[in-house]
Order: structure tokens, then C-alpha cells, then sequence
């Protein structure tokens, strides 16, 4: 499961629908695995404008990465700063989180992850 | 042609002999590349994208959504969802590059407003129809599955989902519960009434036109080669307008509302509306 992804999940169980804290889901005993993928610029300026910037830096630190800029790089900014796309590259495609589990701030549920997949099966009455 | 989705739930019958025999079978590997590649044409993505797979199994559609070069638009990096984790599992033996869910998409799609460009789903949708369990019905994992879809997908994104219906009532099904999620949706049929009929339901998100094409799908299959456009959405309402009250049609019309609704009604005749002679 790429940090990419871990941006973008959301507590599934209804209550937490509308709470803030249901976003983002904290990565608890995380298992981490780095893997060497070509760089995707289109793809990453394409997805850059839709990241959330507070969260990365939240799931960024509970994964012990060191901190990043308080602010989100611009497009411009990006294309021109070669190391910045490297280390985005990095952090958001090719840390994969292999083990662990996510845990939503708001309720408390655990979504275990096994050999990178999450588990996001609800039990009937939290649907 | 058999329907698996009848007898038992998908995570039941895609066990790890028949999600192997699914994956490893040429002519199911064939079908479903060619549906991908044609689910693609449909979304027309101009650069590299991030895309939701829906029951993407064991990740025969993702690998072409990966494989593709960057003239073609690709390589995508795609998010795939399944509730069968034999299927998930053969995925990671054939190691595809997406991320993959254990989750039922008729328990919702749990990801935060706006986050993909498109979605694509192949040969899954039908399953929602399906509720095993007194708890769940197939109108509410529709909805539920639509409404979470619909949040999910950028302003201005489409989603491509082929499906097999079972019957007319279920392509009604999904399709309306589409449209009440905020869709804009339509069907695209390939080859129809033959055996190798292939449904496509196209949803559009937001964005009344894009470059000059309408937003729905008349606009998405505008310009391809070989494609009737049946617009059924004006139908109706015209027919109604033109109804004169107090006219022969508006009375026989009245008539059937009244016996629908269960009423004793006279039997319509010629003499029905007619005027009486004037007796002077």
C-alpha cells in the first residue's frame, strides 16, 4: 500500500462519514518496504494538486520520515526542483507499507494490513 | 450462460480453485482485455491518471491500465478494490503494481472527496444485486455504492463500468440508482443482441460540457466510429404536453389513471368524448 494511497483512504464506517477526524488514518506497527519504480511526472504533478498537504506530513512523521516543508510545493515550484520530485517520488510511490494497521482517529477501528492489502470488510451494523 | 452471481456471494464463489481457473483461463484473460481497452476509449484520459478499479480481481484490467505507454496516455497508477481475497491473492502472486482493498463496494468506497480522475469496473456491478443477508438489499448497496463512488470522483471525471444485467429490470436498477447517486449515466452497448453483447454504463461527474461536447455520454461518444445515439430522455414529456384537456386522447388517458388506481371504469368506445347532437 503506496503513502499515495494512505492519503486518500478514509474510515469506511458510516458514523464517521462526517467527522474530521476519520481523515487520515493512522498507520500503527507499520511494516515498511521500499521498492525502485520509474519516475511518473505527469502523473505526479497530475496528482499534486489533489494531495492533502497537512495530512502527508502527519502520516509522514508517524512513519518516522523526516519532516517535510509547511507548505505544499506549486507546480511550478515542482517542475523546476529536481530533488523535490525525487523525494515525493519516493515517499508517495515507492514506500509501500507491507504490514501494520490503520487506525481512524475518530472511532478507534483497526484496518489490519496484510502483505500490503488493506482489510477494509465492515461488520453489518457499522455499515 | 451461467450466472455465479445467483447462487452465491462473491467472495464465496471466487474461492482460490475458481479465482486461479478465472485468471488463468486465455479466453477470460482475452475478454476482459478487450473490455479494459475499450472501458479506456470511453474514458478518453489525456495524461496519467490515478483510477479506481472496482472488483478489480485478480488485476487482469490493471495491468493494462500500468502497461500503457505515455502516448497513449498511461502509465496510470490505479487503487483496485475486491471483496474476494483468493482473487486479491492470486493479484499478489502475479505482483501487479496497484495498490489493493479487501472491501465490499456495496458497503460504500472508502475514500475521501475528489480522489480519483476516473473509475473502471469490469464484470462486477451485477454482484450488488444481489443482497444475501436479510440485513442488506440490493437497492441499499446500490445506493450506497453509487453515493461513495460519486464522492470519491473528481468534478469532471468519468467512470466506464461494463456489466452483465441479468434482465431489463436490473439494468433499471443500476442505472437509476446511478442517476439518484448525481450521475449523469448512459448505457453503451457493444455488439447488441448477439451472444457477445457487451453493457457499458458511462458516468459522468459535474461539468454540464467539456470542450465543447456535452458532459454526459452523447458527449463521451461523440466522434467514435459506428455508434447510434437513442436519446429516451425527451420521450416522455413531449408526448404529455400535447394532450388537449377535455380531448378524446386527454379523457382515455384519465380513464386508464382511474383503473390503475383500481377504480370501476366504463369501457371505452367509439362514442367516448364525442359531443352530444344539439338537440335544437
Amino acid at each position: 500500500m503506496k503513502v499515495l494511497s494512505l492519503n486518500f483512504l478514509t474510515c469506511a464506517v458510516k458514523a464517521c462519514k462526517s467527522t474530521s477526524g476519520s481523515y487520515p488514518l493512522h498507520p500503527k506497527d507499520a511494516e515498511l518496504v521500499e521498492d525502485d519504480l520509474e519516475i511518473n511526472l505527469d502523473l505526479l504533478l497530475n496528482v499534486m494538486t489533489r494531495i492533502d498537504w497537512t495530512a502527508l506530513s502527519t502520516t509522514a512523521t508517524e512513519l518516522g520520515f523526516p519532516s517535510l516543508p509547511a507548505q505544499a510545493p506549486t507546480k511550478e515550484e515542482l517542475e523546476g526542483d529536481e530533488k523535490m520530485i525525487k523525494d515525493l517520488h519516493h515517499l508517495l510511490m515507492e514506500t509501500q507499507m507491507m504490514e501494520g494497521k490503520l487506525v481512524c482517529g475518530n472511532c478507534g477501528h483497526e484496518y489490519a494490513v496484510r502483505e500490503g492489502i488493506a482489510n477494509f470488510l465492515l461488520p453489518a451494523h457499522l455499515v | 450462460m451461467s450466472r455465479p452471481e445467483d447462487t452465491l456471494s462473491a467472495d464465496v464463489h471466487y474461492d482460490d480453485t475458481e479465482a486461479r481457473k478465472y485468471t488463468t483461463s486465455s479466453r477470460i484473460q482475452n475478454i476482459q482485455a478487450s473490455m479494459t481497452h475499450r472501458a479506456l476509449e470511453l474514458l478518453d484520459l489525456p495524461s496519467a491518471s490515478l483510477i479506481l478499479d472496482v472488483g478489480c480481481g485478480s488485476g487482469l484490467s490493471g495491468e493494462i491500465l500500468s502497461s500503457l505507454s505515455p502516448e497513449e496516455g498511461g502509465p496510470h497508477v490505479w487503487i483496485g478494490m475486491d471483496v474476494s481475497a483468493s482473487m486479491l491473492d492470486v493479484a499478489l502472486q502475479r505482483d501487479v503494481e496497484g495498490d489493493l482493498l479487501l472491501a465490499d463496494i456495496g458497503q460504500g468506497v472508502p475514500f475521501r472527496a475528489g480522489t480519483f480522475d476516473a473509475a473502471i469496473s469490469i464484470s462486477a456491478i451485477q454482484w450488488l444485486c444481489n443482497a444475501e443477508s436479510s440485513e442488506t438489499s440490493p437497492a441499499g448497496r446500490l445506493s450506497r455504492f453509487f453515493n461513495g463512488l460519486y464522492a470519491s470522483l473528481k468534478r469532471g471525471g468519468r467512470a466506464v463500468c461494463q456489466f452483465y444485467p441479468k434482465n431489463d429490470e436490473q439494468k433499471k436498477m443500476i442505472t437509476g440508482a446511478a442517476v439518484k447517486a448525481g450521475f449523469g449515466a448512459g448505457l453503451l452497448e457493444d455488439d447488441p443482441d448477439t451472444k457477445n453483447a457487451k453493457l457499458y454504463l458511462v458516468l459522468t461527474v459535474g461539468a454540464a460540457v467539456v470542450g465543447g461536447k456535452s458532459g454526459d455520454i452523447t458527449g463521451v461518444v461523440q466522434g467514435m466510429e459506428g455508434v447510434d445515439v437513442l436519446d429516451g430522455r425527451n420521450r416522455g414529456k413531449s408526448g404529455s404536453g400535447e394532450i388537449k384537456k377535455g380531448s378524446k386522447q386527454w379523457i382515455v388517458k384519465k380513464k386508464e389513471q382511474m383503473e390503475r388506481k383500481g377504480k370501476v371504469v366504463k369501457a371505452t368506445s367509439k362514442y367516448t368524448g364525442r359531443k352530444r347532437r344539439i338537440a335544437f
